[in-house]
């Protein structure tokens, strides 16, 4: 099966953990992945409100950048996916502001037909495409014993439907269950880790953050699997912050669920960007998975 | 004889003259059509000044024939054929065209909207002079009539018919009827005891002499039409046989498998393999749950056997198809409770304390899993608080759009049954609170007064995921209070979670069988919504209760009467006219290839084996059409509905239409 890929700039930097597990899982599954040449952002969350135009030339350009032979893109990112498939959407729900997206797309000497491109993110790629046979058919390594708490963001499961409950999504839950990993159902995997926020109001976005940890450790989770560079960054980069200004003591690693793919799969854990996270997980795989890591 | 046809427009009010020039349609009409004679529009044709008119004209004019283009021939078709009869002219000579639902409604382009109703009227005009004069027929009516269902609804109707005289046939699918009314505690707003009113009704119907109780029983085919059906019903298998079971209900005491009831206790409270779902179940004779039942699933045990007096448990027992002969039926099946599930946010069957409206009610009920007292699942603690969630599944552009009438109504009752039985402080999370019949915005002011107290938000979340000291080891409810303009956060105990009604699994299926259509949302479809509520589009098939639409017990019960009424008139007047629109087959040109014989789902075409030709019942056939189309040789004719009729229509509708432009598009 054939996609274009598009990393997202997250990917290339502090998500890089994210983007080699990402390759070297598809590679494993058959998924090939033509990475988009010339690539650029997507504009993250804020340039929509600035000017919506001129954002969704930005993500366009992308769109049609994709090969007339591809007609599905798949985004690791949650906001890349988001900004994609929201612009993809906007073009076709709105014709005329289609042609206006495609005005300044020709500034390039670009066109994008709205709706040619199906955007696809990557956990609905391996669940909704590849599916449990195959997933279950490569797993040499099972998660067993180890207490995995799936964490969904917003970005993914809602506005676009992707086929799951947002309220309460189940894809992740199901897809780390084929890994043989004890899922840790909890109620706030779906709350929004405050995004941006960070930047903004330290106060806020720290206790959105300490709500995520706090109830994946009420849950006794050995560690948060996530599917957005965000959210990895917010609940790993700033859990030491949070611990220092609540006076907790988290110590829950922040993982892609293709990390985990990548290390039931049998999957050098080196390839697979372990170690590049801040909390590290090591600890935790070797008392839960014994010597397989080494 | 020349034709002689008048034209009626009529303005509908504003209705139709808003959006149709009918003065010019009228006028037009009278210029351009051959054969009209006078062409007339009307304030309101269906008036008695407007009915005068169209007979006046018959009579000095001495039409052949009369259109009328007004609103739906469902509403006044029988209006003008009955003018038309008065006057001494056929009333199938007169033809309806629908210039309201069809155009108008439809429709704001004046010019657009006259355009199509001249088409419309040519149309009609072209047609009604090929029609021919036929006369009704009459069958007569079988005073037996069939109820489905055995919820208040049914029963109520099932008694009515019965105290009159008339023989009921009463199928209910569960073991014992009574319906969901069976499983309340208490009813609003008076609070009386449920089975306190319920089990009178149950137990007359099944003394009644004119009642036959078909329980455990399921609907399976429906042949014949009004006054004439034909219907057969699948008995299940109660391995115990009815005629020797006295009801002692030693078998069920002995017997030593406990299941969990799904269905009377709502999942709360077990039953035996063999049972019957409450104590004053009618009939008293239990059933044995296969599925479960240590015989049928080990082949062991035969305890209930061995124990029974009058040795009535048979294990060999099958179904058993009983045919009936019944001039009408009532559909009276009931709903099903929404699947809470369905919105994982709320919690239900993930998180302990979180209860349906269902499983609450058997939670309150004194012959209930708890004998009435209001305990979490742990069977013994009471709760220091209780949320209720209202609209779970109703009002809800994702699940079903639809208000389901009884939930606030239910959710004050509760209210009233918690603050009344523990010391619980019980908060509502409401929409809107709907009280609109009698007596219940009354119950509410009570409430307000009993101290429940009312937060107007529909609930985001129910969960466990505390975020501060006081939240721990609670259920915290979550919805943004739009009176106050803030999220709030309530922690409780027990949460109990309003679920919405929705239509049986089954409703469109079942439906089918009879020739009942289905509204969007899986309601059956009355004829008119205001003013033939129980009456279906098919004759002798009524509809009585939540079947039809959300509904509260008076309400069901008023329907279940009214539903009753109908049927009774209808046996008591004993006969029934039927639309002479029927197929017949020219016997000269028959081949007998017996095609049209297996097509018709009327089973209304027999074979003459000496004649070898087919041959239309014409009391069985409803005039469908699926033998005309089908006949091979071309030699089946629909009456009212023949190839010329039908042309002549056609041709009426492209009047304007240029012929010349359609061979050119032929020739591109």
């Amino acid at each position: 099966m054939k996609y274009a890929y598009y990393p997202g700039c997250s990917l290339e930097r502090n998500a890089a953990a994210y983007d080699h597990s990402v390759r070297e899982v598809s590679d494993l599954l058959g998924i090939k992945l033509q990475e988009i040449d010339d690539w650029n952002c997507c504009g993250a969350t804020e340039y929509f409100s600035q000017n919506e135009l001129a954002a969704c030339a930005v993500i366009a350009r992308n769109l049609a950048l994709v090969e007339p032979q591809t007609d599905q893109i798949v985004a690791p990112c949650a906001a890349c996916y988001l900004n994609l498939a929201k612009t993809d959407k906007l073009m076709v729900d709105h014709p005329e502001f289609g042609k206006e997206v495609n005005q300044c797309l020709a500034a390039g000497g670009l066109k994008y037909e709205p709706g040619r491109v199906t955007v696809r993110h990557m956990l609905d790629v391996i669940v909704d495409d590849i599916g449990e046979t195959a997933v279950r058919d490569k797993v040499v390594r099972p998660l067993a014993g180890l207490r995995v708490a799936p964490y969904y963001g917003c970005q993914v499961v809602r506005p676009i439907d992707n086929n799951d409950n947002p309220e309460y999504p189940m894809k992740m839950d199901h897809l780390l269950n084929w890994l043989g990993a004890e899922v840790v159902d909890y109620p706030v995997k779906a709350h929004c880790c405050g995004g941006h926020l960070t930047q903004i109001s330290e106060p806020q976005a720290f206790e959105l953050i300490r709500r995520l940890l706090q109830n994946a450790q009420d849950y006794n989770a050995d560690m948060i699997i996530c599917m957005c560079p965000m959210c990895q960054l917010n609940l790993d980069g700033y859990q030491s912050r949070v611990n220092g200004f609540f006076g907790t003591e988290f110590k829950l690693p922040i993982m892609y669920f293709t990390q985990m793919l990548g290390i039931a799969f049998g999957i050098d854990p080196q390839k697979l960007g372990f170690g590049k996270e801040l909390v590290t997980a090591m600890p935790v795989l070797e008392a839960k998975l014994g010597g397989l890591l080494v | 004889m020349a034709d002689k046809i008048g034209i009626y427009v009529c303005h509908c009010g504003s209705n139709i003259a808003g959006t149709i020039d009918v003065e010019e349609v009228a006028r037009w009409a009278g210029k351009n059509i051959e054969g009209v004679v006078v062409s007339r529009d009307y304030k309101f044709m269906c008036s008695s000044l407007g009915q005068q008119m169209i007979e006046d004209d018959i009579k000095n004019e001495g039409l052949t024939g009369v259109v009328v283009g007004a609103c739906s021939p469902h509403l006044h078709e029988k209006t003008f054929r009955n003018a038309c009869k008065r006057a001494g002219l056929n009333p199938f000579l007169c033809q309806m065209t629908n210039l309201r639902e069809h155009v108008s409604w439809v429709n704001s382009d004046k010019a657009a909207g006259t355009k199509k109703a001249k088409a419309l009227i040519f149309a009609a005009a072209e047609r009604v002079k090929r029609q021919k004069p036929l006369e009704p027929m009459e069958v007569e009516v079988n005073p037996a009539t069939l109820v489905v269902g055995g919820g208040i609804a049914g029963l109520q109707a099932t008694l009515e018919l019965a105290d009159a005289g008339y023989p009921v046939y009463l199928v209910e699918r569960e073991p014992s009827i009574g319906g969901h009314m069976a499983q309340f505690d208490k009813t609003f707003p008076t609070l009386d005891c449920s089975a306190c009113i319920l089990t009178p009704k149950m137990s007359e119907v099944g003394q009644h002499e004119n009642v036959t109780l078909l329980t455990y029983s399921e609907l399976e085919e429906v042949s014949g039409s009004v006054g004439n059906f034909k219907v057969k019903i699948r008995k299940k298998a109660r391995y115990v046989d009815e005629d020797k079971c006295t009801g002692c209900g030693i078998c069920i005491e002995k017997c030593p498998r406990k299941v969990i009831d799904n269905a009377f206790e709502a999942g709360m409270g077990y039953r035996k393999a063999i049972y019957s779902p409450f104590p004053q179940a009618v009939p008293r004779i239990p059933v044995i749950d296969t599925e479960n039942c240590t015989w049928f699933t080990r082949g062991k045990c035969r305890v209930c056997s061995k124990v029974c007096p009058t040795d009535a448990v048979d294990y060999d027992q099958k179904d058993e198809t009983v045919e009936l002969n019944v001039g009408n039926i009532i559909m009276a099946t009931g709903w099903k409770l929404f699947d809470c599930k369905r919105i994982p946010q709320y919690g239900f069957g993930r998180l302990a304390n979180v209860y349906t409206s269902m499983e609450f009610e058997r939670l309150c009920n004194a012959a209930g899993p708890t004998s009435g007292k209001i305990v979490m699942r742990d069977g013994k603690t009471e709760p220091k608080s209780v949320a209720i969630v209202h609209c779970v599944g109703s009002r809800d552009v994702n699940f079903n759009p639809y208000c389901s009438a009884v939930c606030c109504m239910a959710a004050l009752k509760f209210g009233h049954l918690v603050l009344e039985k523990t010391k619980a402080e019980v908060y509502s999370f409401y929409i809107d609170i709907r009280t609109p019949m009698k007596e219940y915005e009354e119950f509410y002011q009570r409430l307000l007064g009993e101290g429940m107290h009312f937060i107007r938000g529909k609930v985001a979340e129910v969960t466990d995921a505390a975020r501060r000291p006081e939240e721990h080891g609670k259920l915290i409810v979550q919805a943004e209070d739009t009176l106050l303009g803030k999220q709030r956060r309530i922690p409780v105990d027990m949460v109990i979670l309003m679920g919405g009604l929705e239509p049986q699994a089954d409703a469109k299926e079942l439906g089918l069988k009879c020739g009942i259509s289905c509204s969007m949302a899986g309601w059956y479809t009355e004829r008119h919504p205001k003013l033939d509520p129980v009456a279906t589009m098919t004759d002798g098939v009524f509809v009585a209760g939540v079947c039809q639409g959300p509904k509260d017990i008076p309400a069901a019960v008023a329907q279940g009467a009214a539903a009753a009424a109908r049927v009774a008139g209808m046996i008591a007047k004993g006969i029934v006219t039927i639309e002479p629109i029927v197929a017949s087959i020219d016997e000269e040109n028959c081949s007998g290839c017996r095609i049209c014989n297996d097509l018709c789902p009327f089973n209304a075409i027999e074979y003459d084996e000496e004649k070898k030709v087919s041959r239309v019942i014409t009391a069985l056939c409803k005039g469908c059409g699926t033998c005309v189309a089908a006949c091979p040789a071309g030699v089946i004719t629909g009456a009212h509905f023949n190839n010329e009729q039908i042309f002549a229509e056609i041709d009426g509708i492209l009047w304007d239409a240029n012929p010349q432009a359609e061979v050119e598009i032929a020739s591109v």
